[in-house]
């Protein structure tokens, strides 16, 4: 057959061949079948094991030692909780944000100086705002899952990053957010980007003392939504 | 890039006589192993999450072919593109199409060792393509026209001073005509000229830390963000990876990210971590219309199933060099090639011959510090050991190392010849012994002595001598 030589059977059939064997068949490709349709997990890691308040405290812990700034606040103070983070730092009050229904429950007209435009992420913009879809205790680390109502480029370009994040949404490791995108997209269908954020954008590259804000945010701002 | 592995011992001399280079040793040394060794105190389970490490990648290569085929129909059943690039001369070819299929004239690119080993860059440039390098390390010696140093830190062998020199003579020109003395004012500076270059460039490229088998997904570490802009603002993603990256599922990810952010820098996790997973969707508001995956064996798949097989679970965290005393002496521009240090005294022969990077594996004390820290326990130096016993077997050991070694193996066979022997060589020595115990020149050790003073032969006679009069082996128990 033609395709015997083509780039794609050269290399499958060439590691085939060091490994001594033809396709998976039988119960060996049944085996890793399984792995795959059941993922194992790895050691558990005791510090993503904790009761809900702890696993908050420590997200908000870790997300400060990795240089972001962290406010607990409860539901009704989150735009005033903005417009005050943005003040505090001499920002403008002017911010591109997520079109998400994970925002749209805030009372931001509450804000009269704030201005807000709905959408992506343009060079432009310094400050924006963003839902996050989970936070991670083990290393306060938040993620972001792609699509209409949030833009990756939110995440990105503006010099200052304002997540939204609700405790509901913190859970202990990876593994956990694994779980809810399987959950939420489909275990075969993860979203088109997920952006899992540890504090601002940084850089050792320059005789390896870490500076912020090599081409991410210099600065992250976590609002965490008391329930 | 073209190798200089065979010139190594010239390499060591130039790079034993640079200040500047040694000075960022020093730092070096210091940093990364000391910040490695406080996060994975941090973390109990760390020694645990390292044999988990392990087997995964052993898993996974173990059933290579399977997660490969895997990986691609899930990419496919997501509207991206899977290409299959058996050699470097393919996947050079591949990529360049693609640029030119979207008249592409410049190109963002987030560092990736493996477009360095197939020197990608040349080969862009030669169709007219720019490629402009966005990790600042590797912005930074793309300026300078060097090759990286360091597989996570590529300029680390320069100092701020010379990094301020480089900018103020290419940015100069576009108006940066003030020298900076800050880092944070240099960081700055990039960012500035690089944000122009990510929003007019028509193709992204990446490498990819994982392909992920289960999801189809491209898994990328960085701390810079540089990455997330060369995937997320041209209208063309291209990731460039080679087959040993692919690991089964999500959750081996999480084991995998665990150790490689604490053994690379000491983070305990890297600024971001992304997963991507084919093209932008319906109704997405921004991303790249074309996701590409290029698979580049070059050489890989010969390597399984044999005793260096090992070596293909390596995660590139950087680790062993951080750690090895003969980088941190001559850094990594005097290995001659992409990969310096352990890992790349093992790699280098695999990928480009034993005849051109044969000197390489010989850069080792063997005092194991790189396989202690390996976070996927790679056996290095026993691959080292591997490499210079075919060296010998081929016969490419230098003449003298040769016949020195021959004439040691008659002799150790014959114990009486031996001894006396050595015996008559203790007291000729002790003749040039000067008071101090060592010698400054020796004659037949040029080479050693250059360096190093070699120690004269205590009174007392030879070790056999000693050995016999103190009674030896009969005082055993
Ligand atoms: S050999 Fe081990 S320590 Fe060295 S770069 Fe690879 S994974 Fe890291």
């Amino acid at each position: 057959m033609s395709d015997d030589s083509s780039p794609r059977s050269q290399i499958l059939n060439g590691i085939r061949r060091s490994l001594q064997r033809g396709p998976l068949s039988g119960e060996a490709k049944q085996a890793v079948e399984a792995r795959l349709a059941a993922p194992p997990r790895g050691p558990d890691v005791a510090r993503a094991r904790l009761p809900q308040p702890e696993k908050v405290a420590l997200f908000c812990q870790w997300a400060e030692t990795n240089n972001a700034t962290v406010a607990r606040v409860a539901a009704g103070d989150v735009p005033g909780e903005v417009s005050n983070y943005l003040a505090r730092n001499n920002l403008p009050a002017r911010a591109a944000m997520a079109p998400s229904p994970l925002l749209e429950g805030y009372d931001w007209a509450s804000q009269k100086m704030l201005s807000l435009r709905r959408g992506r992420g343009e060079g432009s913009d310094q400050v924006s705002i963003t839902g996050a879809f989970a936070g991670i205790a083990e290393t306060g680390t938040l993620v972001m899952a792609s699509g209409p109502d949030h833009p990756v480029t939110l995440n990105l370009l503006p010099d200052t990053h304002v997540v939204v994040l609700r405790e509901a949404d913190i859970v202990g490791g990876y593994e956990d957010v694994w779980e809810r995108l399987r959950a939420r997209y489909g275990k075969d269908r993860m979203p088109r980007t997920v952006n899992t954020i540890t504090g601002p954008s940084r850089t050792g590259d320059i005789e390896q003392a870490m500076e912020l804000g090599a081409h991410g945010p210099r600065r992250m701002h976590i609002v965490v939504v008391r329930e | 890039m073209e190798s200089t592995a065979h010139d190594f011992k010239h390499n060591v001399s130039d790079a034993l006589a640079n200040p500047n280079l040694q000075d960022s040793l020093a730092m070096l040394k210091v940093g990364f192993s000391e910040r490695r060794r406080l996060a994975a105190e941090r973390l109990p389970e760390f020694e645990l999450l390292r044999d988990r490490a392990r087997d995964i990648k052993n898993h996974a290569l173990a059933n290579l072919d399977f997660y490969l085929e895997e990986f691609e129909r899930k990419v496919i059943a997501l509207g991206g593109h899977v290409h299959w690039a058996p050699t470097a001369a393919d996947a050079r070819r591949i990529i360049t199409d693609l640029c030119k299929s979207v008249g592409a004239r410049t190109v963002a690119k987030s560092k990736s060792m493996v477009a360095e080993e197939i020197a990608l860059n040349d080969h862009l440039e030669e169709a007219g393509i720019a490629p402009i390098e966005t990790d600042l390390g590797e912005y930074i010696i793309q300026l300078r026209k060097e090759p990286p140093s360091h597989i996570i830190a590529p300029a680390v062998h320069l100092t701020k001073d010379q990094v301020a020199d480089t900018f103020l003579e290419h940015h100069g020109p576009l108006g940066f005509t003030k020298r900076l003395t800050e880092r944070n004012d240099l960081v700055a500076e990039a960012r500035y000229v690089l944000r122009q270059k990510f929003l007019d460039a028509d193709v992204g490229l990446t490498g990819a830390n994982f392909l992920v088998a289960e999801t189809g997904s491209s898994m990328l570490v960085t701390n810079e963000g540089n990455a997330d802009l060369s995937n997320t603002l041209p209208k063309m993603h291209i990731v460039l990876a080679t087959i040993e990256k692919v690991i089964p599922t999500l959750e081996d990810a999480a084991v995998l990210l665990r150790v490689l952010a604490r053994s690379a820098t000491g983070q305990e996790s890297s600024a971001y971590t992304t997963l991507n997973t084919g093209p932008k969707r319906d109704g997405d508001l921004d991303g790249p219309s074309a996701y590409h995956v290029v698979i580049l064996d070059n050489g890989r798949s010969s390597v399984l199933g044999t005793e260096m097989q090992e070596i293909l679970r390596c995660i590139r965290c950087g680790a062993c060099m951080n750690h090895c005393p003969v980088y941190g002496a001559i850094g990594g521009h005097a290995y001659g090639w992409v990969y310096p240090g352990p890992i790349g005294a093992v790699l280098t022969p695999q990928l480009i011959g034993v005849e051109e990077a044969g000197n390489l594996p010989n850069a080792s004390t063997f005092c194991g510090r790189c396989e202690s820290v390996c976070p996927v326990r790679i056996p290095l130096p026993k691959l080292m050991r591997h490499w210079r016993e075919r060296e010998f077997e081929r016969h490419l050991t230098p003449k003298a190392v040769r016949q020195g070694l021959a004439l040691w193996s008659f002799l150790a066979r014959r114990p009486k010849l031996y001894r006396r022997l050595t015996g008559i060589a203790n007291r000729v020595l002790a003749l040039f012994g000067r008071a101090d115990g060592r010698y400054g020149t020796l004659p037949l050790a040029g080479g050693w002595t250059r360096f190093r003073d070699f120690p004269a032969p205590q009174a007392g006679g030879t070790f056999h001598a000693q050995w016999a009069r103190h009674g030896g082996a009969r005082t055993r128990p």
